[in-house]
């Protein structure tokens, strides 16, 4: 195949990961274009660097040498239009860069919903490195900031709260739901989050809206009023209620667009040799119960490993395996395998188990066909769970009894971790009647997957 | 809270205050009667030296080690020089002059500090120790819910190599220096720890038993920190009691009672090479002639290196000696854990650190063969060179230099394992084991790692544990010693470390778990 110019938007885990796999399978040359960084990093990881754990460099997963030995370019550029008819892209600078094939992977930015004040100063939200630049600014300690106001009740709102807390700024935090996350987390999950939030010294405020952000004579945000009346004094407004497809730069380019980068299944838009993948690209049609769009850093990957296929000649559809997931709320680790829905959300066949440790911040949930009792999916906290096992029960189609006789061949904390298995099975055996007497731990049926 | 602490630094302060202001102060008087007696018990046939330090030292005052080292040395260096020229090699002193004149200061101490050793123990040890308490305790409460703490690291001065870092350096390297080449310097410290050494082996103290009621204390008050940032953290708690153990019992309290009992002075646990000297003559000649229990002991200790090691490493991974049981990774898990951020990453320093403790161990290993040559044909040399030369040559560079001044001094720069990292002998060795023959690894938990960095950053053995973890690889370096501590701040649960089946552990990746079953299948069967 004769060698290609490849151009990649963005430089984040999607549009790198393509980049990586590019490289393994062909001669091709990589561009990869980003007016954000100099060099990939982990946009998870930002928060680390504002409370101290790491320095920036250290969310860079490869050292500065990778780029260039494997002959991945990297341009410094902010693409303001997208030429398919001439196959280019063009930049701020009025640059010109020719491609064979476009991969688009501009990821997302945060969600505002046109709060009077939301663009005051002193307002952002925590997605890009920049944010976590103004922030350093605004937030540098209690005495600059003596409060902030965080909205939105998310993955990424609770970050920032645990963030500027670990500097001692006194936070209020806006939840829009009744309970935290409680649209994607059943109730008595959502539950102990509230909890543990409260115990973090963040001023919760549940089924809280932002009316309007009011300004100084600066034009700086100094308190936000709420929908229940209360004006919060504050130096600093967070805005985390979610993000959206950063697409805007494609208006009118004639690459169609939903809310993002509308894809097929091979994760081509409908211009030949533009892809899209990662948080910008929605399908046409969702993939199972996935949404549309998926803003996480999982699918992001899978479809650069995916579309990597596809440009190098092994045309190849984008088909995610079983969900899974994992956060960490301040103290608490999250994970998720399989589909757990919220009480809101949840289908009338889907019936739950939960458990909670009666003291300790440790609780799970397992959905399961309330008719056939096939195993559904489970949402652990404070227990880290096996990925392989559960991926492997999911495919398998195993019901929930089985998952609760193995359940021990899933657990995945350290090692001499109390051990819950006995109480969770000792409560499912009470409530549903059963019998069930867990299995010893087994590294042939972990490791091996041999039937023992 | 914060004034109990800030109050602790301040009482921390004045205590190590004191303890180096003890280097140099103090009243030393040599009377003619204790060095009659120095003199018969140590067998010096050297009238130059005697009359010399008769003339300059005895019935005279110093003030300070400062005043009174210098006439010592001069006058064992002068009388050598005379006796070489004379060719009276039978008068020659071999020991060296700074412990000569440690020796004889410590029977020279006659001030304040000799006499109040109770009271000045307090005055350094006891308020570091306190001080120490007061600093760390608080922080049950200030570090709030137990989970991971590492809040602030990189953004304080003595974490982040600010200047308080690098005093901590200086002092640490100041201190090794002064324990390896200028002991006569420490001699006070021996008066603080006299009436312990003397309940435990009945003799006085010598510098290198302040080291080891040091190291031990410095351990304990660190492993009250450990268990405090780690309480969440079984596995930290557990491992950390193991050092903890392993240190006060067998490093210091066994030898010390052996001593007692007239047997040899022997740390059960220290496995060559890391005990690079056990197989030298002089060792080998005390074991055989103390008998049974020598002869157990050179049994024991070529037992531990050629099967208990490798067989233990083979079980459990390097990690139940290097962060379970040695003296110098307990060190490294209690006082270096503020600094195991600062060992470096990059490729670079992999390669370095390879070539590094390799050549170490091939050094140690040689010097062995020869020494063992040596004693079997009965002589000093092999292939024309003199073995003592490379014993010396490994004794400086390796044992004091690297392992010491290097080994601790350099925790606030180059993080906490600099000597386990690039210059443990018995490192590499166990390390070949975990690498090629093991049950260890470090599982990475399919797809769920977003490559945050945090374990990367918190291995103080510069493993970037990342590279692997963000391809879904497991974790199988020979360097790993197992503290635990890439698992204990992975945000999503992603490591874990086990023994398991040989098979599929070392688990080459390229498409991660989650993705479409075909394509994982496709790509990652190469």
């Amino acid at each position: 195949m004769a060698k290609e110019t490849i151009v990649i938007i963005g430089n984040g885990i999607s549009g790198v990961t393509a980049a990586r796999h590019i490289r393994k399978l062909s001669d091709n040359r990589i561009i990869i274009i980003s007016a954000e960084s100099e060099y990939f990093f982990s946009r998870t990881a930002l928060m680390y660097v504002y409370m101290g754990h790491m320095k920036f460099e250290h969310t860079q997963p490869y050292e500065n040498w990778f780029w260039k030995k494997n002959r991945i370019e990297l341009v410094n550029g902010y693409v303001t239009w997208v030429d398919h008819a001439s196959k280019k892209v063009l930049l701020k600078n009025t640059e010109e860069i020719p491609y064979d094939k476009l991969i688009i992977a501009t990821g997302s930015k945060p969600n505002k919903f046109g709060w009077p004040g939301q663009d005051l100063k002193g307002v952002q939200g925590l997605y890009s490195k920049q944010e976590l630049e103004q922030l350093e600014i605004d937030a540098p300690n209690k005495e600059v900031c003596k409060r902030a106001v965080i909205v939105g009740g998310g993955l990424i709102g609770i970050e920032l709260a645990e963030m500027l807390r670990s500097r001692d700024i006194p936070v209020t935090f806006l939840v829009r739901e009744s309970s935290f996350w409680n649209g994607v987390l059943p109730e008595g999950e959502s539950q102990m989050i509230n909890e543990h939030i409260l115990e973090h010294h963040i001023d919760l405020r549940l089924s809280t809206n932002l009316v309007e952000i009011l300004p100084d004579d600066n034009g700086k945000a100094k308190a936000v009023v709420t929908d229940k009346g209360d004006i919060i004094e504050c130096n600093l407004v967070g805005l985390t209620p979610g993000v959206t497809p950063n697409v805007d730069f494609l208006k009118e380019s004639g690459i169609e667009l939903g809310r993002g980068i509308k894809v097929n299944r091979f994760l081509e838009t409908n211009i030949p040799d533009i892809y899209g993948i990662g948080d910008c690209a929605e399908q046409h049609e969702p993939i199972g119960q996935r949404r549309p769009i998926e803003a996480v850093w999982y699918t992001g990957r899978m479809m650069g490993e995916t579309v990597a296929q596809t440009i190098c000649g092994n045309r190849i559809e984008y088909k995610p395996g079983h969900w899974f997931n994992s956060a960490k709320f301040l103290d608490i680790e999250y994970q998720t395998y399989g589909w757990v829905f919220s009480d809101k959300s949840k289908k009338p066949n889907e019936a739950h188990f939960h458990w909670r440790h009666p003291r300790e911040l440790v609780c799970i949930t397992m959905a399961y066909d309330s008719k056939t009792r096939k195993f559904l999916g489970i949402n652990t906290f404070g227990i880290r769970m096996r990925h392989e096992i559960f991926d492997r029960w999911l495919t398998d189609g195993q019901s929930i009894d089985h998952v609760m006789e193995f359940l021990k061949d899933a657990n995945f904390d350290p090692e001499f971790y109390a051990q819950y298995e006995g109480a969770i099975v000792a409560r499912y055996n009470a409530e549903l009647g059963t019998s069930i007497l867990p299995r010893k731990k087994s590294w042939k049926r972990i490791f091996l997957n041999v039937q023992s | 809270m914060k004034a109990i602490k800030n109050t602790g630094l301040v009482i921390f302060l004045i205590g190590l205050g004191i303890f180096t202001a003890l280097t140099v102060v103090g009243t030393f008087k040599l009377t003619q009667d204790d060095f009659n007696e120095f003199v018969s018990d140590n067998g010096i046939k050297s009238d130059l030296f005697i009359k010399a330090i008769e003339t300059t030292v005895v019935g005279k005052e110093f003030d300070g080690m400062m005043a009174f080292s210098p006439k010592v040395v001069a006058a064992l260096e002068n009388a050598n020089a005379e006796h070489k020229i004379n060719k009276e090699y039978k008068k020659v002193i071999y020991t060296n002059p700074h412990d000569m004149a440690a020796m004889i200061g410590k029977k020279a101490g006659s001030g304040f500090i000799a006499k109040n050793k109770g009271l000045m123990w307090f005055l350094t040890f006891g308020l570091g120790i306190l001080g120490a308490l007061f600093f760390i305790l608080p922080n049950v409460v200030l570090l709030g819910p137990k989970g991971i703490k590492n809040n602030g690291i990189y953004l304080e001065n003595a974490t982040n190599r600010g200047w308080m870092a690098w005093m901590v350096f200086i002092f640490l390297v100041a201190f090794y220096l002064v324990l390896y080449f200028r002991s006569e310097y420490a001699v006070n410290w021996t008066y603080l720890v006299d009436p312990i050494s003397e309940s435990l082996s009945g003799n006085p103290a010598g510098h290198w038993f302040v080291y080891g009621f040091m190291y031990c204390t410095v351990m304990t008050v660190m492993a009250v920190r450990m268990y405090i940032k780690y309480r969440h953290n079984v596995y930290q708690m557990v491992r950390t009691t193991s050092v903890l153990f392993f240190q006060i019992i067998f490093a210091f309290l066994i030898p010390e009672i052996m001593v007692r009992l007239q047997m040899p002075y022997y740390d059960f646990k220290n496995a060559f090479p890391l005990d690079y000297d056990f197989f030298f003559q002089w060792n080998l000649r005390s074991l055989i002639n103390s008998g049974g229990i020598g002869i157990f002991i050179l049994v024991w200790g070529t037992v531990l290196t050629l099967v208990i090691v490798p067989v233990m490493v083979y079980f459990f991974g390097k990690r139940w000696y290097c962060s379970w049981v040695c003296g110098c990774g307990g060190l490294a898990e209690t006082l270096g854990d503020p600094y195991r951020q600062h060992s470096s990453k990059t490729l670079f320093s992999w390669r370095v650190e390879r070539w590094l403790i390799h050549g170490v161990l091939v050094f140690a290993v040689g010097m062995t063969l020869m020494t063992l040559y040596s004693f079997f044909a009965e002589s000093g040399t092999v292939l024309g060179i003199k073995t003592s030369n490379v014993q010396n040559t490994y004794s400086l560079l390796i044992g004091s230099i690297f392992a010491g001044v290097i080994g601790t001094g350099f925790y606030p720069i180059f993080g906490n394992r600099v000597w386990c990292r690039f210059g443990c002998p018995l490192a590499a060795y166990l390390g070949f084991v975990q690498r090629f023959k093991s049950r260890f690894r470090i599982t990475t938990n399919g797809g769920q790692c977003i490559s945050c960095g945090n374990c990367s950053t918190y291995c103080e053995q510069g493993i970037d544990v990342r590279a692997y973890a963000q391809k879904g690889e497991n974790i199988i370096r020979s360097s790993c010693v197992g503290c635990g501590i890439c698992s204990a701040v992975c945000p999503r649960g992603v490591l874990k470390l086990e023994n398991g089946p040989e098979k599929g552990r070392i688990n080459p990746t390229q498409v991660l778990l989650g993705n479409d079953v075909d394509l994982m299948n496709l790509v990652n069967q190469k």
